[in-house]
């Protein structure tokens, strides 16, 4: 305990990284904001060397990542804001893609837009179906509970015809797009960057194979859910959820109604996981149940708690983490999982509050720190 | 929209900046920089499945015959050669449309061994078909695959439309069921063979049912199997489950016909269930190995082992692909040359429909005896 | 209905064989989660790598079918003591590099979690690389019986043959169904007396209860825990055992689900609870056969995990509740 206090308090003379960014006068942000922003959208245009993919489409795995990021963002809000571990969120993302696919063209034949709003309405409404009687148990059943979710969601969907069974559904209209004019890419093939006219990106015409509009698309999304996020966060919504996750019988008594915030929370996450399922199922234009296995709701988790639950530029970082490397790295083929297996095992050790802490652990380890003055006296200075 | 506006200035004066350097844009696109010998193009061709993961095994053994095509065209064009390139989708749909892009955006890749499985298939081919990119597939046997209009669409097998029927055929006449019990493993596979046979079947078939992949405990399945009364069973789905099920049935004392498809044509299944899988009946739209000799120890010669399932679909997949750049085709034009294929392969005669379908399919039937597959003769 | 009341005893027989390998298994996560309150994901694969040793053990005797009695007495022996010395090692090793570290860094609960998750890809993929790596080491000729082909399934040869003991309701019970259930529940009451009555076991009931006061009370927490992963390593090496008798074959990933359906098994019962282990093993194996009997083999992971639902519903701390600590053993 003391090694611990003692290290934060070294440290804590420097400012860091975020804190330097937050001394920064407004417009410089702005800025830098925009700045940010365009490099983004630009990122699979660029093909810079080592960050672009080798072995797979970079365009297709940043869409990939993109869609890990908006998962991450909703089960933050479950893991990270409210406290509640959720094993089985792969469950409201395959309700949100599969809703698109039943409506769009299993059962349907509405186009991708006028699914969307209604995957993310179905989403919300399984989440608050699954949390209204299991919000109740407490801790670690819940995770199991969520599990069991899960697998429900994908055993229904193998098993049912109605919802197209092991063979899935085909032919999901695409987004609406308008074909507005050519984006050039950079090839470094050479060594130096020369902008590539042969290979192009058409703005916003959402095809078959070229996946950057669909990128741009995420990003966008990203964008709305991140502002949401940072709006219900730090409105009262937010800090009953604070409450609650630090100690609910406290909580309770402070007259926070718990369950409600913990029910809200759920359908929230679930609301988001039903989005980039609708996502994805537009990206892809097939679904079936191989892409919702169990394992990517354990891959889900590690992106929030990775990242450091409870921030949201943590969990962003970690969805990255947890989604491009093992595409980046296909030339450890059939060590890959291994590898990856390894890197999970040594960021948990290594920085268990996770990549980015939230800033609630940054201002209780001043907390600590500032305790441990008062009571070792200048001791501890 | 405005944002489009925002990245597009930066980038041309990225390309400002970037011509200064002496290179002029536009032309750097074209990949024939090393053009020494003008009708060598420097041609590629892809394998399409999973090479790793849980369901690499299949893969594997293709690209084990699509290797030996290639070490036989190699050893005739030594100053020409073809090099292999590998789109891993560990089988999974979900990496297969990011692996399609990479192949279509390689110029040099002019045709697709695979996709490997039907559920890939249906996530990468669209991307294919329009890029014009011909993808002849050893291995994807689900029937709707060829209605989708996909010009650049082959199969070298027959699909599940016509190894059904013939499975139920072998049933009815061969083994002379009167009850007969089928089941599935919920697989896009395993079940669209089990509906066709159900189908066929009609009333002979006593009862049914469903299974999941990964599962190893079948006391359920095996008590309504022998509850039933059934003289064979059918089971629609693959090695891993049928050699614990087969056993455990055998071990609860039943005694009839255990009738399986090509998804159980491997080794490890005998390895696996051992003296429970004598007697099993596998149908397999592949040629037995005794047809092509050649073939066979060649590739035994090379991988120290028999070829497995879909390894001479494999061979056959990536020679035609061959025999096109032999004959000057680029990815353009390979469409029309496979079209219009008409060559003895080591596994049937290799000859395509206007779907995409091989012409000349048999189904085999193949029998376990004495711990070997065996072939039995073709199912007419 | 008609199906599953024609067919009751079938059903129940192997649905308490399938049963017993849960609940040996869930003992593993009840234990260490027990002293830990951590969810060992990892757990999986400490019973993946028993089933191993006990093939590899079989293999190696060069056992097969239509062996002397005195001769599969030994072959299940060696079964029993390579699976229980692998299982327990693993669990050891993994409880040292994946659990510890973070214990000294004061780590948050979660991250234990991704550590374990971690521990459990690592694990299984070299079980599933074994070829590649045996070849690196440039052991393959000697051990290329035990490795070859290392992502498919392989088979024990079948050293016992199944033969029916007694008929009940049309059922004939094998040799190989009594010899589960009955070992499975004397290893059980084995565990829960030692536990009871011995030092040890105080010690685990001990850090259960309250670390803190146990640490003061000079017990070593570190030596605890670590021998609470050795008991559910071995539990899980006898389950990967029994498991092999019945199913036959193993794989890389044959963890996982089971794993899956053993932590459900364990939270049925009340986690942390040894009793309740054992019972919601049996419950789960039961509630698959019947469920399986009477909506289709199909949905019987659905009604597992309902049933687990509708329980936690109704008894949110499980059937037996948790209770480790409380001295119930």
């Amino acid at each position: 305990m003391t090694t611990t206090t003692n290290v934060t308090q070294k440290k804590k003379d420097r400012p860091n990284l975020n804190e330097r960014i937050a001394d920064l006068p407004l417009p410089i942000k702005v800025v830098l904001w925009i700045l940010f922003a365009l490099f983004l959208f630009a990122l699979p245009l660029l093909n810079i060397p080592f960050i672009t993919t080798p072995d797979s489409d970079f365009g297709g795995v940043l869409f990939t990542v993109s869609t890990y990021v908006l998962v991450a963002l909703g089960l933050n809000i479950v893991v990270g804001y409210a406290g509640l571990l959720d094993l089985g969120y792969v469950g409201f993302y395959a309700v949100g893609a599969y809703t698109v696919g039943v409506l769009s063209s299993q059962h349907g034949s509405l186009p991708w837009l006028w699914c969307v709003p209604v995957a993310i309405a179905v989403a919300m409404v399984s989440g608050i179906l699954l949390g209204a009687p299991t919000l109740r148990v407490r801790g670690d059943y819940l995770a199991i509970v969520t599990l069991g979710f899960g697998e429900i969601v994908r055993l229904t969907l193998v098993n049912s015809q109605w919802l197209g069974g092991a063979q899935g559904i085909s032919n999901i209209p695409r987004p609406p797009g308008i074909e507005l004019f050519e984006v050039p890419s950079i090839d470094w093939s050479t060594g130096v960057p020369v902008v590539d006219l042969g290979t192009t990106t058409t703005f916003l015409k959402f095809g078959i194979s070229d996946f950057i509009p669909y990128y741009w698309l995420a990003l966008v999304v990203i964008a709305l859910v991140l502002v949401f996020d940072i709006l219900v966060k730090n409105s009262r919504v937010g800090r009953a959820w604070e409450a609650t996750r630090e100690d609910e019988d406290a909580a309770e008594l402070m007259g926070v109604p718990t369950f409600r915030f913990k029910l809200l929370a759920f359908a929230l996450g679930a609301a988001i996981g039903g989005l980039s399922g609708a996502l994805f199922a537009g990206k892809s234009g097939f679904i079936n149940p191989q892409s919702f296995e169990l394992l990517l709701s354990i891959l889900f988790l590690a992106a929030v708690v990775v990242g450091g639950q409870g921030n949201r530029w943590g969990v962003i970082l970690g969805a990255i983490v947890v989604s491009y490397f093992p595409e980046r790295f296909r030339e450890f083929a059939d060590f890959r999982v291994l590898v990856f297996g390894l890197a999970l095992m040594l960021l948990a050790i290594f920085r268990p509050q996770g990549l980015l802490p939230p800033r609630r652990t940054l201002r209780a380890k001043r907390a600590d720190a500032r305790q441990h003055v008062l009571e070792e006296g200048e001791a501890g200075a | 929209m405005r944002s489009t506006l925002k990245f597009a200035v930066p980038l041309a004066v990225a390309a400002l900046a970037l011509g200064a350097c002496g290179t002029t844009g536009g032309t750097s696109n074209t990949p024939a920089a090393s053009g020494g010998a003008a009708a060598c193009g420097d041609y590629k061709i892809g394998m399409f499945g999973a090479l790793t993961g849980p369901n690499a095994n299949l893969g594997i053994y293709i690209q084990n015959g699509v290797n030996l095509a290639l070490d036989d065209y190699n050893k005739k064009h030594p100053d020409c050669k073809v090099t292999l390139e590998n789109y891993d989708s560990q089988g999974d749909p979900t990496q297969a449309p990011a692996l399609a892009k990479k192949a279509i955006d390689d110029k040099k890749v002019v045709g697709i061994v695979g996709p490997a499985f039907s559920g890939e298939s249906k996530a990468a081919n669209p991307a294919f078909a329009e890029a014009g990119l011909v993808h002849i597939t050893p291995s994807a046997t689900n029937p709707a695959l060829a209605e989708n209009g996909w010009k650049t669409f082959f199969r070298v097998l027959g699909n599940d439309a016509t190894q059904g029927p013939a499975a139920a055929k072998y049933i009815k006449d061969t083994v002379k069921a009167t009850k007969v019990f089928v089941i599935d493993d919920a697989s896009e596979y395993g079940k669209g063979l089990a509906d066709i046979v159900r189908q066929d079947l009609g009333s002979t078939v006593v009862g049914n049912d469903t299974i999941q992949q990964k599962q190893t405990d079948f006391g359920a399945s095996v008590t309504k199997v022998t509850a039933s009364g059934a003289d064979a069973l059918f089971f629609g789905g693959y090695s891993p489950e049928a050699a614990p099920l087969i056993k455990q049935l055998r071990d609860a004392g039943w005694k009839g016909t255990f009738v399986v498809a090509d998804g159980v044509k491997d080794q490890s299944f005998i390895d696996n269930a051992q003296a429970a899988a004598e007697g099993t009946v596998i149908t397999c739209p592949c040629v037995p190995a005794d047809v092509a000799p050649d073939f066979q120890a060649a590739y035994k010669a090379k991988f120290n082992e028999d070829p497995n399932t879909y390894s001479g679909e494999g061979y056959d997949s990536a020679t035609i692909l061959l025999d096109g750049i032999a004959a000057g085709k680029d990815r353009a034009t390979m469409v029309d040359f496979v079209k219009a294929y008409d060559k003895p392969g080591v596994t049937k005669q290799l000859k395509f429909d206007a779907k995409g379908e091989v012409t000349d399919v048999k189904v085999f039937a193949y029998k376990v005896e004495g711990g070997k597959i065996v072939s039995v003769g073709e199912i007419k | 209905m008609q199906f599953l009341i024609d067919n009751f005893w079938a059903l129940t027989i192997t649905g308490l064989t399938l049963g017993a390998v849960y609940a040996l298994v869930a003992l593993g996560y009840t234990l260490v989660y027990g002293v830990l309150r951590l969810i060992n994901f990892a757990h999986s694969e400490v019973f993946m790598y028993g089933t191993f040793a006990a093939l590899w053990v079989v293999m190696f005797l060069g056992g097969k079918a239509g062996g002397g009695t005195g001769q599969v007495i030994f072959w299940i022996a060696m079964m029993f003591v390579a699976a229980m010395t692998m299982s327990g090692l693993i669990a050891v090793l993994l409880e040292r590099f994946a659990y510890r570290p973070l214990r000294k860094r004061n780590a948050p609960p979660l991250i234990a979690l991704i550590s374990a998750i971690g521990a459990s890809f690592v694990l299984a993929e070299i079980m599933g690389l074994r070829e590649k790596i045996v070849a690196w080491v440039g052991l393959e000729d000697n051990l290329r019986a035990y490795v070859r082909n290392s992502r498919n399934a392989v088979g024990l040869p079948d050293i016992v043959a199944k033969e029916p003991v007694f008929t009940i309701g049309g059922y004939a019970v094998t040799n190989v169904d009594i010899f589960v259930i009955v070992g499975a529940i004397t290893i059980m009451v084995i565990l829960d007396q030692f536990v009871k009555r011995s030092r040890l076991g105080r010690g685990i009931r001990a850090v259960a209860q309250d670390p803190e006061a146990a640490a003061l009370m000079g017990v070593n927490r570190d030596r605890v825990i670590q021998v609470t992963f050795l008991v559910g390593g071995v539990m899980a090496g006898a389950a990967a055992v029994f498991y092999l008798l019945r199913i036959g074959i193993t794989r890389y990933d044959a963890g996982f689900l089971l794993g899956v359906k053993a932590f459900t098994a364990a939270v049925l019962g009340g986690i942390g609870n040894l009793r309740g282990a054992l019972l919601g093993g049996f419950v789960l194996g039961l509630a698959e056969n019947y469920g399986s009997a009477i909506v289709g083999t199909e949905w019987k992971d659905v009604v597992a995990f309902v049933l687990l639902i509708v329980i936690l519903l109704f008894r949110p701390t499980g059937l037996l509740g948790e209770s480790l600590g409380k001295a119930r053993a």
